[in-house]
């Protein structure tokens, strides 16, 4: 492309540039390259190490985010798309550490998490389909959730954590 | 409201302290390495310039850094065969670290590997263990070795001989087992800081353990091992021992960061951990039954191919020698001959990985005791039943050298035959087959070998060269307690977990001795090998929590309650004979008003060190290494107890192949185990589950797959299958708990059991199911296009 | 695992999108969902020097009933597919087949436009709307073109779209009521690419649609399989699909069970659709 225009705008559309978005109620705002990964902005630039990252292509789930409201891969991601968006990561789904949401709480209650580095992707992945589907079957959070890898429990109990949560939703949170 | 175990909070919340998640330090730089694409090249020249030109880049470090930085890694190997950190002259697997670039950050780091020019000659591969060792047209991988033998062995135990000469009947069978690795899903972190002005390297890693490979690490590094700091954070995401293998990245990252002069991080992708990190050896094997009529086996012979790769590397040759203690399985028989090559090939390198060994010894066993059962007309269950070591023989001494601590191997087979309904199912297995359907029933046992004695290492020597070094033993674990002045306890444990559950357990049982609330006790894990105890076997690997892990922190317990109660017994002048502990205080027995709190007297300890008794040590800090009696060094015979507590499995499923698609279907899984005194029963149901699923990727879809001229295909989690949600059968467990004698609690590691039985249990299901067309499946893992493929095959053979 | 640099523009008219296009042709690649790209943008598999991202192009995401078409633009998640009455009443095998797309969170992000320009002849969308007969529209700095899905994918991961254009729809045409439909599929794992795929629609005049993913260099349309299946014939149909497909081997199958397999999920699909068909007539 010898004959391409050089210009500032030109430039432009390589440099870093601002992303601001509101992750877990709290507005930010970072410089990102265009080619930054959503995963690592939140982590290396927002300092939000809950998002963990297992595969960089898709597959294991563990950066899974909430985006607008929606289970996002964030390593699918780049920052720049994020600009203007809202997003929820596992550091925003409980009020604070001392009080857990249903489904984390199950998560433990059911022992549905050994090392914990999948269980961000999970909880939030979880947590979209309880929205949808707030008594989901066995068979429906199995399919929900195959797109999220474990290495450690064999995933039985992660089935029975989102079943105990959805079942204590409709008991009225007992 | 109190969670289910104490990492529970932090890990749900987002709030875990993983590898990646720490800035010790500032100015960190980040290292992303240049790998061969080659599975077998000589390095004629490196040219770096073009990448150092650019912006934001520290550093390449290269082949000829590596040689002059640091030495061979220390390994068992009789002869030669360098293996550094880096691909020196030569590379012989594809993902061989070839350079490493330091830069700003990842992102420049890897736009730097395209800048640098090596100059490679491809050199023909060899990947197939077997061949790599008869085909005299073989390349050669180490000329200095001149051979594609890395290290062969033979033992003997018993009269084997006589068994198969003796014999009823002979089945022997040919056997593939694949390579695969249990991938956690955190992949390997290393940030290394070397600080010129001391000489001390620091190394922050999720390195789980055995330490052993500290001193691997400063041996080839040439640092003083007081200088070299090992730290590991007290979350990892995941090992399964895949993470033992971590060390020669610790090394290598150790030299970036020297070279660069700046704290250099580097964290494993996926496609590097898929290509370079480690997994179990692929087998050829060639396992040969002796059997009397009555289905007694006699003796067994294996000749074993195992695959380590391009290097050979500690803690192999543990893949073949790990379990050599339990090498006879439940089993009573007493002859066996093992011939066994430990060999290069053109493929990546492998360590431990959960299980170490006893997958591919189980697979080889079990293929031929069905084969056996089915030519004598025997029930699989039957044959195998006749064979069980019995209850009354424990501790039981196996022909290899193990010391089987305890088991009830008839109950667990009983257990599991009356869960399944056994004679229902052969029932329902005979309609079935009446209708055309392919419905077959399964069965696998094994032992399950847990904490490691660091004398099997030494079986990679002959008895004669064992004669002149000096033996290793012992499979020592260590705690350290202190209980601070106002009576809070912290307790130092030195067990890397990964996700089993250690702070939980330690806390609950440290609490329980003390009869102190479990809050106030806090459990510190991670390690730092500057300031924290830890000795050679350290660490997680071999399930030695549940033996050694949990019963060291109880011992050390006590012994603080030992002193305490000295303590006590001074304050109130009483002998500390006459005092007993109960509800938390220590009190004269018969005279329970005279008494000191737990509190009290750990409050003499720190403030009033005069009202000691004499020849008591001020503060409440104790470390205590704990080892097992039974971790002796191998004997003249090649015997060792390779293991110090041994549990046992019998695995049962059912399966239905798709006569079109060659599909299976595992219809129901059932494992009984036992492993001594269950110490959580949903812990323990987690570690099984868990386990349970690696032996199912193994079995039906995990494999590092290679061409036949080196060529890696399996790159990506799109290509390396990992079970999903959807891939698991259901799986009913049940426990018989027979109490250990060697272990304070009565229990045994539980982790790697069911990965070691699942893919023979498979693979004697298909088979099971594939008997009337005369299938065996003898190779795995058993894939709808294998299957599809040999169905074809069969309908040929019977058409002609 | 990190993309090497790139330009990146986010238009917000098709319009602007097109102009970038044809500015930088050759150099630009849409960034769609990302589900597809952006894993081989990570490992270094490819690049490209622009990446135009549609995703703040709000009226490239409708699905929309257009005479005798279902018309899904570009920027339509997979998961609003899968949810669609329209789908469900005018295109049943569309929600059928998305069943086997990835897995949910990917579905979220996932484009049908995406899915059919990426071209993979293992997918299960350009199976679908193969066998529909269906088609996509281009847009070029000179108009929009429709191109019809058997000319549209040429080999793998290659198709008929210029670097200029966009793909901004996929028109599927609608199944008349009491069409019975099927999506067979074999895969390693639930969710995996497809080993084979198979579409059916068994239509209300006797007629069959057929659309097969897995088998061949591109998602074929077994028209001779088609008519032996309306002849009742449905083994033979299997055997004429098998036929005309042109298998590879690789990790997870080898060129004689992916044709076999044609056969069998042909022969399902068909006995499925049909069973279908029936039960929608009856109720």
């Amino acid at each position: 492309m010898a004959d391409m225009r050089k210009d500032s705008a030109e430039d432009a559309l390589f440099e870093a540039r601002d992303v601001s978005c509101t992750v877990n109620g709290q507005i930010y705002r970072a410089k990102a390259e265009p080619r930054r990964l959503l995963s690592d902005f939140l982590r290396e630039d927002l300092n939000l190490k809950g998002t963990h990252v297992g595969c960089e292509h898709g597959v294991c789930g563990a950066c899974t985010i909430l985006l607008n409201g929606r289970p996002a891969r964030s390593c699918l991601t780049f920052a720049v798309q994020a600009d203007g968006a809202e997003i929820t990561t596992v550091e925003g789904l409980a009020q604070s550490p001392a009080r857990l949401t249903r489904l984390q709480e199950s998560f433990s209650e059911e022992h549905a998490l050994q090392c914990g580095f999948c269980t961000p992707g999970m909880l939030v992945t979880a947590t979209a389909l309880l929205q949808d589907n707030p008594s989901p079957t066995a068979d429906e959070v199995k399919h929900y959730l195959s797109g999220q890898l474990c290495r450690c429990t064999g995933y039985e109990q992660i089935v029975s954590a989102v079943l105990a949560a959805a079942s204590g939703g409709q008991k009225g949170g007992e | 409201m109190d969670l289910y175990r104490v990492e529970d909070r932090r890990l749900l919340t987002g709030h875990g302290a993983f590898l990646d998640d720490l800035q010790p330090v500032p100015n960190i730089h980040h290292a992303a390495i240049l790998r061969s694409p080659y599975p077998h090249a000589r390095i004629r020249g490196i040219d770096a310039s073009r990448a150092l030109a650019m912006e934001g880049v520290v550093s390449v470090l290269t082949g000829a850094d590596v040689a002059s930085m640091s030495r061979p890694f220390p390994s068992a190997l009789p002869r030669q065969a360098a293996y550094y950190s880096l691909a020196i002259d030569k590379a012989r697997f594809v993902g061989e670290p070839v350079a490493v670039v330091v830069a700003r950050n990842r992102y420049l780091a890897e736009d730097a590997l395209s800048r640098i020019v090596v100059d490679y000659e491809p050199l023909p591969a060899v990947v197939d263990p077997e061949q790599a060792v008869i085909n005299p047209d073989a390349p050669i991988l180490h000329e200095d070795v001149g051979t594609n033998i890395a290290l062969h062995r033979t033992l003997r135990y018993g009269d084997p001989e006589e068994a198969f000469r003796t014999a009823d009947l002979v089945v022997k069978r040919r056997l593939r087992f694949p390579k695969y690795g249990s991938t956690p899903l955190e992949t390997f972190g290393v940030l290394a800081s070397w600080d010129a002005a001391e000489e001390v390297l620091t190394i922050w890693s999720n390195f789980h353990g055995p330490f052993s490979m500290h001193p691997v690490v400063a041996q080839a590094l040439g640092i003083a091992s007081n200088k070299l700091r090992f730290i590991v954070p007290g979350d990892i995401g995941g090992g399964f021992g895949i993470k033992t293998s971590i060390y020669p990245y610790m090394a290598l990252i150790g030299l970036a960061s020297r070279l660069a002069g700046v704290p250099v991080k580097w964290i494993e992708d996926r496609q590097e951990n898929l290509s370079a990190s480690s997994s179990g050896t692929d087998r050829v094997s060639e396992v040969e039954l002796a059997a009397a009529k009555d289905g007694t086996i006699l003796g067994i012979r294996m000749k074993i191919y195992d695959n380590v790769g391009g290097y050979f590397r500690p803690p192999e040759p543990g893949c073949t020698f790990r379990p050599l203690g339990n090498y006879v399985g439940g089993y009573s028989f007493r002859n066996l001959d093992v011939d066994a090559y430990i060999v290069f090939t053109n493929k990546s390198l492998t360590g431990p990985n959960r299980g170490y060994g006893c997958p591919h010894l189980y697979f080889g066993i079990e293929r031929v005791v069905d084969e056996m059962a089915q030519q004598l007309g025997l029930d699989p269950a039957e044959v195998r039943r006749r064979n069980l070591i019995p209850k009354s023989a424990f501790p039981y001494r196996t022909p290899t050298g193990g010391l089987y601590d305890a088991g009830d191997y008839e109950a667990c087979l009983d257990k599991l035959l009356d869960a399944a309904d056994y004679a229902g199912l052969r029932r329902l297995q005979a309609e079935a087959r009446a209708q055309g359907r392919l419905l077959g029933i399964g069965f696998a046992m094994g032992v399950d070998p847990s904490v490691s004695n660091m004398g099997y290492v030494d079986i990679a020597a002959s008895a004669e060269e064992r004669k002149h070094r000096h033996p290793k033993s012992g499979a020592t674990q260590g705690t350290t307690i202190q209980v601070d002045d106002l009576g809070k306890v912290t307790v130092e444990i030195s067990t890397t977990p990964q996700g089993q559950s250690h702070e939980t357990m330690v806390r609950r049982h440290v609490a329980k001795e003390f009869q102190i609330p479990e809050h106030e006790v806090m459990v510190i894990s991670g390690m730092d090998t500057a300031t924290r105890g830890w000795t050679i076997p350290s660490g997680s690997y071999s399930s030695r929590f549940a033996s050694i892990g949990i019963s060291s922190a109880v011992v050390t317990a006590r012994k603080v309650l030992e002193k305490l109660q000295r303590i006590a017994a001074h304050q109130i002048e009483a002998n500390a004979e006459d005092l007993e502990y109960v509800d938390g205080s220590f009190r004269v027995k018969g005279a329970p008003e005279r008494s000191v709190s737990f509190r009290h007297a750990a409050g003499i300890a720190h403030w009033d060190p005069a009202s000691l008794p004499p020849g008591t040590d001020p503060g409440i800090y104790v470390t205590h290494y704990h080892t097992m009696p039974t971790a002796l060094p191998p004997d003249d015979q090649d015997r060792v107890n390779s293991s110090n507590t041994y549990g046992f499995m019998v695995d049962m499923c059912v399966v239905e192949i798709d006569r079109e698609t060659g599909e299976i279907q595992v219809q129901k899984y059932y494992g009984v185990h036992d492993s001594g005194v269950i110490l959580d029963h949903k812990i323990a149901e987690g570690q099984i589950r868990g386990s349970f699923v690696h032996g199912l990727g193994g079995a039906m879809y995990e494999e590092m797959s290679y061409d036949a001229d080196g060529a890696f295909l399996t790159g990506s989690f799109m290509d390396y299958l990992c079970p999903t949600f959807l891939e698991v059968p259901p799986l009913e467990t049940h426990y018989v708990e027979t109490p250990s004698p060697f272990t304070v609690l009565g229990s045994k590691g539980i982790g790697e059991s069911a990965t070691e039985t699942v893919p023979a249990c498979i693979a004697n299901a298909v088979t099971d199911a594939l008997r009337p067309l005369g299938i065996e499946v003898n190779e795995l893992p058993v894939t709808p296009s294998k299957v599809w493929g040999w169905l074809q095959e069969a309908a040929v053979h019977d058409q002609s | 695992m990190k993309p090497s640099i790139f330009g990146y523009l986010s238009p917000d008219t098709r319009a602007e999108a097109i102009a970038a296009l044809s500015r930088y042709a050759g150099d630009a690649k849409v960034l769609a969902g990302g589900q597809s790209l952006v894993p081989l943008l990570n490992f270094r598999l490819t690049s490209f020097r622009y990446l135009v991202d549609i995703n703040r192009i709000g009226d490239l995401a409708y699905i929309r009933s257009d005479g005798d078409c279902l018309a899904i633009g570009a920027l339509t998640r997979h998961h609003a597919v899968e949810l669609s009455a329209d789908a469900a009443r005018d295109c049943a095998i569309l929600p059928e087949a998305m069943q086997f797309v990835g897995h949910p969170v990917i579905r979220e992000r996932g484009t049908c436009g995406g899915s059919i320009a990426h071209a993979d002849p293992s997918a299960e969308l350009p199976a679908v709307l193969t066998a529909l007969g269906g088609s996509v529209v281009l847009e070029g700095p000179s108009g929009a073109r429709t191109v019809d899905a058997e000319d549209f994918f040429l080999g793998y991961l290659m198709t008929s779209q210029q670097p200029d254009e966009l793909l901004v729809e996929t028109r599927f045409p609608k199944l008349p009521a009491g069409t019975g439909v099927a999506f067979e599929e074999l895969a390693r794992r639930h969710g995996d690419f497809a080993i084979v795929g198979v579409a059916c629609a068994a239509l209300p005049d006797g007629s069959f649609r057929l659309g097969i993913c897995g088998a061949s260099s591109v998602p074929f349309r077994p028209r001779d399989a088609e008519h032996a299946a309306a002849d009742g014939d449905l083994t033979l149909a299997g055997h004429l699909a098998a036929g005309q497909s042109e298998p590879e081997a690789d990790l997870h199958a080898t060129a004689e069970y992916r044709r076999a397999m044609v056969s069998t999920l042909t022969q399902r699909a068909l006995r499925r659709a049909v069973e279908r068909k029936e039960g929608s007539t009856r109720g």
